[in-house]
Formats: structure tokens, C-alpha cells, sequence
């Protein structure tokens, strides 16, 4: 709160400095909610005002071959690339926060890679050399890269719940008999599943929301929702693209939504509640 | 871990035969590191088969030139030793035909002739007409025969180029990213500016991404230092304003932009009704709708790092400055800004690696002024089929891009990623 004894200017400063970021923060989501009436209107146009309530645009998403085959495609991708990325970035976390050994910043920094290069070298330096062997335009292909592209995001959420991980609960499961498989299983496990969940929902949403690779590696028969998106947005921008949009708002809403009830259940088991 | 040190030490009375405690601890720390370094095997092999070998492949064709030796292997064993000063002799003539009149009308040929016609238009056709014409009569000269064919054969720069392609690694595609190439005598010479437009292209990269970043500061700045000084009802609350766009798909907020700030868009309507304007302004499909919407996507990726930074700063600081009797502007400066440098360099530099590698905002935003790097790297795959090319443009992306990883690792610490919501 502003202090009683604070000067005029100090007090306008107050006003201005909130206001300011309360426009900035309007900036932020105002782009994403004025797009979701127009998914409702009833012209084949994405302008203001509105003609008429309706929902023929939801229809021509959820009775069209090509966006549900789209849809389809993006299920399948999606989780068994979060899956992939998901053990790998899970093991390899734990590996990296219990040893040392020269060059570690190295391995880790090479491990997070994936997230820093630029995602268009990534589809053109794959398509090169996945086409020969038969791994371009192929669903194989398409999911082991978007893996790729999901380990770094998961390497650095569940490092950084190991941060806070006492080792000695292991050490107890283990002079109680519990083989190191067991132990990781009833104790590790449990405890860092927060982060290994948060991890999995960010290398989701990556693959969710991956064009470039798909575009390069992806022949039409493994088409996803945001390469379908890409060309409708390309070629004929229309209500369509914008009920589309809406499903994806309300998606990102419930991975958004998973994420706080993750966090706030990992901080309430950290606080030993 | 520790299971196999206890095991080995509670297992009888110390004698003699056993190894010392000393040597005991050494072998079980051994055993530790490498059970957590199998830990870390599968992905570093997962990530080696499909991203550090396909981008190593990549990389490597911006150096290969296989197309040259691989059709003309007599020409070039007659040209070795060939001091490139004056046409070379009748030998190299007689190769050549023999080279032409075996590939005649293969692929190799072709594909020879292309990469030749890249760096001289025109060596297309002549090699394929030349070909065309093969065998020769028997006892034609094949010096005779050619110049007669074209002219071309009898100049100098038509051979040095041959024999400039003599190898199997080349530079060409690396200097021609750079705007640069081989004269004819072999040495480095800068393009000239009518044809120069690599360097301008990475420089045009570079400077958007710089007002991206800038930009993002400037937003985010205030907006992190707002939500690290809210209770944190308040400021989880607001943190929904920043974390709705990043979870929202980039497509969604492309076309939300496109919506909004096109010429029947609410924007250019809501100024006309206002009367700031009486035209509707160009704001999209040239370059501010690219920076606005670029601003939009990346401002998360500034705003959470400098969170970060941010909440650790403890707000006493700031007020022991205030009671020293330094004004309240001032002590913000000198006391609370060099506190979250840390966090402006993670965040921008963040931002800026990623803005460097945009490929579908300028794309779809974007006139043909407003393409990247990426978009060349993507056009000479997909239009030109120029692999060389593609790859040298990559390359230099990706150097730039990894010197600055580089510097942000440094930074922030490989562990932690800026990219993480809190």
C-alpha cells in the first residue's frame, strides 16, 4: 500500500507505475480472449461486430476429415513423445543431480540443447537425414523428434525438484531392506512426481504445439492440429482457424490449471503438511 | 550407493585379506558414479540419434562437394598439377570428353552440372549440350571438338572453376552465407553489394531480435518487479495473465493478431471511431505486426526469470536506502537494479536466442522483408533443393546461436532454465 506520508509525486508514480502494468498484463491475454467470441459468429468473417450467434464453425471443425484427422494425430504424437521424453529426461536427472564428473556442465548444457536451436535447423537437419532411412513421413520419426525437443524441458523441472530431494529417505528405504528398484518406486517416485508430471505437461504442450519440425518431417497423412492450423491460417484465415483456437485456449487453461494444483500439492507435501 | 560400502564393512570382523577401508570407499564411490552415469546413458544416446547426428549431417553439407568428383574423375586426375595460370593441356581436353561421353545422359552429369551452374549460370547448358554431343567421330581432336562446341571451353575461368571443385570438401557454401567467395586465382573475395544478401539477412536477424528483446525488457520489467512485490494471492492471481499466454499454443496468439490488428481489425477500427485516424493503418503483414506479436509470444520468457531473480530480493534493501535519506527513484537505480541484472541478462538473453530462431510468426506475419535466417534455411530446402546452402545458413545460425547459449549458461547455470514458470 502506498505509505501516508508519501509526496505527490511519489503518489502519482503509484498510479502510473499500476496502471502501466495492468495495460501490459491486458496486452497479455486480451489478444487470446477477443478471438474466442468470433469463433461463435455466425458470418464467415473474423471482424467486429458480430452478425449472429452460432455454432457452425464448431461443426465444421468436429465433422471435418481434416481436422479431426489433425486432432487425431496430435493424440498420438503428443503423448508417446511426453513418454519418451519423460523417462529419459526423468533418469537422467536423477543421474545428473547424485554424481559429479569433469564435464558434467558440458553433458547437461548438450542435454538442454534441444530448447536453443533454432527448431527450423532442427526439421531440416532431421528430414535430411531421417528421409533415407525411411523415418520421414512416418509417425516413428515425427514422435522421437518432438521427444527431442521435450527432454531439456523436463531435465530442468524434475533437476530442479531433485534440488530439494533428501537422499537420506532413500538410505532409509534401503537399511530397511528395500532394493534400490523398490526404493525408487515407493520413495523417489512419489515424492518427485510433482516435477516429473510438471516436466511431462511442458514436453506435451511442446509436441502440442510443434509446426516447424512437422512441416519439414511430416508427410499429410501425419498433418497435426497446428500444421493444419499453419496452412489454414496461410491460406484462408476464417471463423474456423478461430474455433480452433478456442479449443486450444481452453486446453492450455487445464494444462495451466494441472500445473498450479501440482505445484501447490508439491509445495504443500515440501512444508510437510 | 551407500548399501554396497555397508555391506562390504558390516560383513565380519576386519582381517587381514580385506582391502583397506580407504581403497574400500574409493571402489564404492566408483561403483556410485558410474550406476548414476548409466542413469544418464539413454538419453545422451536417444538425443545422439535424433539431434546430434542429424545436425552434425547438416553441418557437414555445408563442407561437401562430391558432385564434381564423382563425374569428372579423369579431368581432375589430368588437372592435378595444373598451375591455373593458362589453359590447361590437350590431355585435360581428352579426359573431358572421355568424363562426358561415359556420363553422358546420367544423373551424376546433371547433378555435376548444377552445383557448377550455382557458382557460373550458364555451366548447365554447357556441359549438358556439350555431352549431348558425345561420343566424338574417331579421330576428331577433343580440344578442337570442344572449343568449336562452345567458346566457353577455351576460357580460363571455365577450368578454374572445374578444378576449384576438384575436392571433395569445399568452402563455397560457408562464404557464400557470408556474403564471400573464391576468385578465380583461389583467393577470398567479398561479394559484390548488387548480389550481397546473406549478411544483410542475418544483420536484419539480429537487429529484430535486439527490439524484440528490448522491448521485452521494457514490458516485462515492470510487470515482474509488480508481481514479485504482490502478496502471493495477488500475485498468483496475475500471474495467470502471464502464464495463459505461455501455455497458449503460438498459432492461437498468430492468429489472435492477425484478428486483431488487420484493416477491419479492432484496433484499426477502434482508432478510426476515436478519429486518431481517418485510413486504416497497415499494421500487419509488414514489420509491426511482426514485432508486436513476436513481443507478445516471448514477453513470458522475460517476465519469469526476472520473477525469479526478482522474489529473491529482499525488500529491506531498498528501504535502508530510503531511510539513509537517498530519494526513492535514486535508490531504485543504485540499489534494487544491479540486484536483478542477473535476471535481466538470463531473460534477455533468453529472449534473444529464441527470437533468433523464429521461423512462423515472421512466416505468417510477415512481408518478404520480415524474414529471418530460419526462413532461408527453410526456403533453400524446400524451393531450391540446395542442401549446401541451407546448411551454411545453418551453420552461422547455429554458431551465433550457441555462442550466445554459450554466455547464457554461464549465467544462469546449466541446471536451471529461465524457461521454467517459477
Amino acid at each position: 500500500m502506498i505509505p501516508a506520508y508519501a509526496s505527490l509525486p511519489e503518489r502519482i508514480w503509484y498510479y502510473v507505475f499500476r496502471i502501466g502494468c495492468g495495460l501490459i498484463l491486458l496486452f497479455l491475454v486480451i489478444p487470446i480472449l477477443v478471438i474466442i467470441p468470433l469463433s461463435f459468429n455466425s458470418d464467415s468473417f473474423l471482424i467486429y461486430p458480430m452478425s449472429g450467434f452460432s455454432l457452425r464453425w464448431y461443426e465444421e471443425f468436429f465433422f471435418s476429415d481434416t481436422w479431426i484427422h489433425a486432432l487425431k494425430n496430435s493424440l498420438i504424437v503428443a503423448p508417446f513423445a511426453t513418454l519418451l521424453a519423460m523417462v529419459f529426461g526423468t533418469l537422467a536427472s536423477i543421474g545428473l543431480t547424485r554424481v559429479d564428473f569433469p564435464g558434467k556442465a558440458l553433458v547437461t548444457a548438450i542435454l538442454i540443447s534441444p530448447m536453443v536451436v533454432p527448431v527450423v535447423i532442427v526439421g531440416v537437419a532431421t528430414y535430411l537425414v531421417f528421409a533415407p532411412i525411411g523415418l520421414s513421413g512416418s509417425y516413428l520419426g515425427l514422435i522421437l523428434v518432438h521427444a527431442a525437443l521435450g527432454v531439456p524441458f523436463v531435465v530442468t523441472t524434475v533437476s530442479a525438484t531433485l534440488q530439494g530431494f533428501d537422499y537420506n529417505l532413500v538410505r532409509a528405504a534401503a537399511s530397511l531392506g528395500a532394493n534400490p528398484l523398490t526404493a525408487f518406486f515407493r520413495v523417489t517416485l512419489p515424492l518427485v512426481a510433482p516435477g516429473v508430471i510438471s516436466g511431462g505437461l511442458f514436453a506435451f504442450g511442446i509436441s502440442f504445439d510443434e509446426v516447424v519440425v512437422t512441416l519439414f518431417l511430416a508427410s499429410p497423412e501425419q498433418t497435426t492440429l497446428p500444421r493444419q492450423m499453419f496452412s489454414g491460417i496461410r491460406e484462408n484465415i476464417s471463423p474456423a482457424i478461430a474455433a480452433v483456437a478456442t479449443i486450444l485456449t481452453l486446453f492450455a487453461v487445464l494444462m495451466l490449471l494441472a500445473l498450479e494444483w501440482l505445484r501447490g500439492r508439491s509445495e504443500r507435501l515440501r512444508s510437510g503438511g | 550407493m551407500s548399501a554396497n560400502a555397508s555391506s562390504a564393512t558390516v560383513s565380519g570382523p576386519p582381517n587381514t585379506t580385506a582391502l583397506p577401508l580407504k581403497t574400500q570407499l574409493r571402489r564404492a564411490e566408483r561403483l556410485k558414479k558410474l550406476k548414476y552415469g548409466a542413469l544418464i546413458a539413454p538419453l545422451a544416446l536417444f538425443l545422439l540419434l535424433t539431434f546430434l547426428w542429424p545436425i552434425g549431417a547438416l553441418l557437414m553439407r555445408s563442407v561437401e562437394n562430391p558432385e564434381v568428383p564423382e563425374a569428372l574423375p579423369q579431368t581432375l586426375h589430368a588437372l592435378a598439377g595444373w598451375d591455373r595460370q593458362a589453359l590447361p593441356g590437350d590431355a585435360v581436353f581428352a579426359a573431358l570428353v572421355a568424363d562426358l561421353t561415359e556420363n553422358k545422359g546420367s544423373r551424376t552429369l546433371a547433378v555435376a552440372a548444377k552445383r557448377l551452374n550455382m557458382e557460373e549460370p550458364g555451366f548447365r547448358s554447357l556441359f549438358m549440350n556439350s555431352a549431348r554431343k558425345m561420343p566424338l567421330e574417331p579421330g576428331v581432336a577433343p580440344r578442337q571438338a570442344l572449343l568449336e562446341m562452345d567458346p566457353q571451353w577455351g576460357e580460363l575461368a571455365t577450368w578454374q572453376l572445374i578444378a576449384r571443385n576438384g575436392r571433395a570438401y569445399t568452402d563455397y557454401f560457408l562464404l557464400a552465407a557470408l556474403d564471400m567467395y573464391r576468385d578465380g586465382a583461389g583467393d577470398i573475395t567479398q561479394a559484390d553489394p548488387l548480389s550481397s544478401i546473406f549478411v544483410d539477412i542475418f544483420a536484419r536477424t539480429f537487429w529484430m531480435s535486439l527490439i524484440v528483446t528490448i522491448w521485452c525488457l521494457a514490458l516485462g520489467y515492470p510487470v515482474a518487479y509488480l508481481l514479485a512485490t504482490q502478496s502471493s494471492r495477488v500475485s498468483n492471481l496475475l500471474m495467470i495473465f502471464v502464464l495463459l499466454p505461455f501455455w497458449t499454443s503460438i498459432l492461437v496468439r498468430v492468429a489472435a493478431w492477425i484478428v486483431l490488428l488487420q484493416q477491419g481489425g479492432l484496433i484499426n477500427m477502434g482508432l478510426i471511431s476515436l478519429g486518431i485516424i481517418d485510413q486504416p493503418l497497415q499494421l500487419v503483414f509488414n514489420r509491426i505486426g511482426v514485432y508486436i506479436a513476436m513481443v507478445h509470444i516471448l514477453l513470458p520468457f522475460m517476465i519469469l526469470p526476472l520473477y525469479s531473480v526478482m522474489k529473491g530480493i529482499s525488500p529491506t534493501y531498498l528501504r535502508a536506502a530510503v531511510s539513509l535519506g537517498c530519494p526513492p527513484f535514486r535508490s531504485y537505480w543504485k540499489v534494487y537494479f544491479p540486484m536483478t541484472v542477473p535476471g535481466v541478462a538470463a531473460g534477455g538473453l533468453l529472449v534473444f536466442i529464441i527470437a533468433m530462431g523464429y521461423y512462423i510468426t515472421p512466416a505468417l506475419l510477415g512481408s518478404p522483408k520480415e524474414q529471418m535466417a530460419s526462413y532461408f534455411v527453410a526456403f533453400y530446402t524446400n524451393e531450391t533443393t540446395n542442401w549446401g546452402m541451407a546448411a551454411a545458413l545453418s551453420a552461422v545460425l547455429l554458431v551465433a546461436t550457441m555462442i550466445l547459449y554459450f554466455v547464457y549458461n554461464r549465467l544462469v547455470g546449466s541446471a536451471s532454465s529461465g524457461a521454467k514458470p517459477r
